[in-house]
Parts: structure tokens; C-alpha cells; sequence
């Protein structure tokens, strides 16, 4: 099973999480840019984590075999900030880099106005540099949350086609469809969205532009979802070409609208024991 | 002036994948080289020439493989300054910055950009490391950042032939061979095997004498 994981934080994560996904077949992933918990207080702060997603974290990757690629933005949460809006002012220069494949996370937190700015900002900037856009859905009052992006997006210069939607589930799914946009699901390992729920969406929507996430980051969460996804997928009936379609060649065709998606990376076969991830203390 | 980038426009030309590359470069390289010759500008913080918007691009439309050449190419015909390189460097992805420390010996005279060498050398990228210890950190690098280079090598698995004049260096070096049998002691206290390499730069030094027996 080939696994390209189309959101997960990274950074948060140590070497025995990538050791974990390239054993379940995880062989590529985006990492969007978002928060860190820690709220930041300086552009400065987002600049040192923009070049890290464009550095240090590809070469960990690397490491285990498995390609890196990122998504970066003023997340909705620090938009709220005037410390950190003026990032907004500086994306562009990041989103000229090759290993950048989308304007992302940006999306509602709390539908504040300073979150309307950016996220509209945003969107022409994804249209302006060629970019499809990751846009998250709110975690709470999320039926309205995800009405108000639709308009948004469907007001931008950036076609639905280029856009996904991510943090679906049930009750907003529907209406994600309808707006032509992708779909994306974050399989978390409490209440939000489970493998069998994930399940049950795929056979009642179908396959097509469904994107499978495990969203790992610093709380709890799991990075061998999407592994997990592919496993009940199968339990279920449904085919290895199913499963090939949700877990690879749908973030494929996504990311793969930016033209700048390089999926081979050597095997770790290669690497050897002096390699300076593996050995700590230098 | 006396290093030549590591490979020249026809090498490039032959590796690139089509006419649509070749293109894009010739287009690339003429931007390169209109900056060259236009009068230095304060830049604005973020907004860039176009030909560094190419230095950027260059993976995607030359392939990553040829994305290093590409770069080193661009800057060698743009002739950027100090502050422009050192820019390039510090808004760079890791490709990027491994470019720039590729085309210093083209690039710059004398020791001015050594802190994008010590950058380097301070990270953990392997990538970073192997192209900081080229030419130009041999004719610059001072003796204990030359020799913590060296060791940094070691300990991170860089092959020592990205040291750039390693014999010459190392000739005669007794503090560098003292560190290496140092290094030595522990790697066998630890139950580890001494990398070739060592041993290698070890004989380099002529110091070789001083290393203990039961090692
Ligand atoms: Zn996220």
C-alpha cells in the first residue's frame, strides 16, 4: 500500500514517527504550515518555521524515504493578531520556493473579520503564484463555517477545482461536493472522525477527490491513520485500486496542480549508520 | 576568480530533460545576466528580481537534479554582491542556501562571506555541511572552524572528499590530529568502529605517529 499523507505537522513528530509511516507505506506528504500551540508573537518567529519546512524538516524526511513538501500561510488562528499579520506581506517570497505545493492552512478559526482579510488575501495569492489552496474548515460551529468558506472561495480568483476542504465529516460533506472543491478528512484518534466513520462517507460519496489525512500534530493524534483508513478500507470491500485512488493518487492529482510535486526520494536502504538524524549529541 | 562553477551551461544543456528546460534557462540566464549589469538598487525586503525568482524555480523547471548547477550558473552570470548573496542565502530554502555556498569561490574574493560558510556548519543538514567545506571554506576557514569542520564530517557521515584541499590542509596539523585520536578513543570506548575517513585524514595529517597504540 502506497500512502501520501496530504497533511500532517511534522515537525512535531520525532524519527520514530517517520520510522513508523515509511513501515506502513507511507512514501510522500505535505506539511501545512499552522500553529504551534505556543501563540507567536513576531513574523520573525514564522519565518525561522517557514524556512524549517523548507530545510531542516524535508531533510529528516529524507532520511526515512519519504518525500516532503509543504503548504505555507498565516494560519486563521495568529490572524487574529495585528503582531503577525504583517507574515501576509512576506508570503510572497515563499511561495516562489519548489517544494512549496499550496497556499495552506488558511480557513476560519473563530469567523472573526481579520480572518475574512486574510483568508481572502490568501486565496488571491494562491491564484497570483499558480497554487491550489488547503483550506481548513472550523472545528467548531462548523456547519457555518463551512457555508461562509464556500461563499468566500466561490467570490475568490481561485476556481473550486483548485481548492480543498479539509476536516470534513458528516454533517458537512454534502455541501462540500456541491461546491466542486476536494475533500479532505482528518482521521483523529477520538471523537472527531474515525477510520469507520471514514468508511461508511466512502461508500456513501464514493471515492472521487477524497483526500485521507491523519493531521498529526503535537496533541493527540495518530500519524498511521491513514494506514489505518487503507486497512478498514479493504476490510470493507473495497479494492486495492480504492484504496490506491484515496491514499495516493488523489493527493497526488491535488498537490500535483502547483507543477511542483518531486516524488522520488532513494530509499533509506542507502543511508547509512553515521547519519546525523539518527545519531544525536552532535 | 579562480574556481569555475562545477559545471558549464553546454554539461547543464545535455542533462536537461527537454527543449522547454533549455528555453527556460536561456530566458533565466539573460535575467541573470541584465542584473549583472543594471546599477545595484536597495532591494525591498521581499520583493525580488526576476532572475532570483528563477534561482527559486529552477527544481521545477530543470528537475532537482539539475537544480544545483541551474542555481550555481544563474549566480555566476547575475554577479550578485555580498549583501545580495548573503540575502539569497538567508531567505533560501536548503537547496538554495547549498547554491550559494557552491558559487562562493566564483563569486566572492577574500574571506567577506565566511559567516554563510559558519551558517552552514552549524546546521545538521548533511547537504548544507558537504557544500560549506568546498573551495572557498579551504581558502577561508580559519584553523578551528576548518578543523571542527572536518570533525563535524565525521560525525554526521559526509564523505571527506567534499573537503576541498584536504591533504594540503591537514599537512602538519597536530592539533587537528590530537581531535581525530581523541575522537578515536571514544568511537572505541563505545564499542564503535573508527570510520575509514578518520583514519584517512588521520595519515593526512603526518601526525599519525601520536596515535595510541591500542587504538
Ligand atoms: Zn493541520
Amino acid at each position: 500500500m502506497r500512502i501520501f499523507d496530504p497533511h500532517v505537522h511534522m515537525t512535531s513528530r520525532t524519527t520514530d514517527d517517520y520510522e513508523a509511516m515509511y513501515a506502513a507505506g507511507v512514501r510522500a506528504l505535505v506539511e501545512p504550515s499552522f500553529w504551534l500551540g505556543q501563540p507567536r508573537t513576531s513574523p520573525a518567529s514564522f519565518f525561522d518555521y517557514f524556512d524549517a519546512l523548507l530545510g531542516w524538516e524535508p531533510f529528516r524526511a529524507a532520511q526515512y524515504g519519504i518525500a516532503h513538501h509543504c503548504t505555507v500561510a498565516l494560519n486563521p488562528k495568529e490572524a487574529n493578531d495585528p503582531r503577525c499579520t504583517p507574515v501576509l506581506d512576506a508570503l510572497p517570497r515563499y511561495l516562489v520556493k519548489d517544494s512549496v505545493v499550496a497556499v495552506g492552512e488558511i480557513g476560519y478559526d473563530s469567523m472573526t473579520p481579520a480572518e475574512d482579510t486574510a483568508l481572502a488575501a490568501q486565496l488571491q495569492l494562491a491564484a497570483d503564484h499558480g497554487l491550489p489552496a488547503l483550506v481548513h474548515t472550523p472545528h467548531r460551529d462548523k456547519r457555518a463555517g463551512l457555508r461562509r468558506t464556500v461563499d468566500v472561495v466561490r467570490e475568490s480568483n481561485l476556481s473550486m477545482e483548485r481548492v480543498l476542504l479539509d476536516h470534513l465529516n458528516e454533517t458537512t460533506v454534502k455541501h462540500a461536493i456541491d461546491s466542486g472543491c476536494w475533500l479532505g478528512f482528518s482521521i483523529y484518534p477520538d471523537t472527531k472522525m474515525d477510520e469507520d466513520r471514514m468508511v461508511r462517507i466512502l461508500r456513501t460519496y464514493g471515492t472521487e477527490k477524497v483526500l485521507v489525512n491523519s493531521a498529526a500534530d503535537w496533541g493527540r493524534s495518530d500519524p498511521l491513520k491513514t494506514r489505518k483508513v487503507g486497512d478498514a478500507m479493504l476490510a470493507a470491500g473495497f479494492t486495492e485500486d480504492d484504496v490506491d485512488q484515496v491514499l495516493w493518487r488523489n493527493p497526488v492529482s491535488f498537490y500535483g496542480l502547483s507543477g511542483r510535486l518531486q516524488l522520488d526520494v532513494p530509499k533509506p536502504e542507502s543511508l547509512h549508520e553515521g547519519n546525523s538524524v539518527l545519531r544525536s549529541g552532535e | 576568480m579562480t574556481q569555475t562553477p562545477p559545471r558549464t551551461r553546454a554539461d547543464v544543456d545535455a542533462r536537461l530533460d527537454d527543449d522547454i528546460a533549455r528555453a527556460w534557462l536561456d530566458e533565466a540566464l539573460a535575467e541573470a545576466a541584465g542584473a549583472a549589469k543594471a546599477l545595484p538598487t536597495a532591494p525591498s525586503p521581499y520583493t525580488a528580481h526576476s532572475w532570483e525568482l528563477c534561482f527559486a524555480a529552477a527544481g521545477r523547471h530543470c528537475g532537482e537534479d539539475n537544480a544545483d548547477a541551474v542555481r550555481t550558473l544563474l549566480l555566476v552570470e547575475a554577479r550578485p554582491g555580498l549583501d545580495t548573496l548573503t540575502r539569497l542565502y538567508q531567505q533560501g530554502s536548503a537547496a538554495e542556501r547549498r547554491a550559494v555556498l557552491q558559487a562562493l569561490p566564483a563569486l566572492v574574493d577574500g574571506p567577506c562571506a565566511v559567516h554563510l560558510v559558519d551558517d552552514a556548519l552549524r546546521t545538521n543538514d548533511t547537504r548544507l555541511v558537504s557544500a560549506a567545506v568546498g573551495p572557498y571554506a579551504a581558502a577561508h576557514l580559519g584553523p578551528h572552524a576548518w578543523r571542527h569542520a572536518v570533525l563535524k564530517c565525521l560525525f554526521t557521515g559526509v564523505p571527506l572528499d567534499a573537503v576541498a584541499d584536504l591533504a594540503v590542509r591537514a599537512a602538519g596539523d597536530a592539533e587537528l590530529a590530537r581531535m581525530l585520536i581523541d575522537y578515536a578513543a571514544e568511537r572505541s570506548a563505545a564499542g564503535r568502529d573508527i570510520p575509514h575517513d578518520l583514519d584517512r585524514v588521520l595519515t593526512l595529517t603526518g601526525e599519525k605517529s601520536q596515535r595510541p597504540q591500542e587504538l
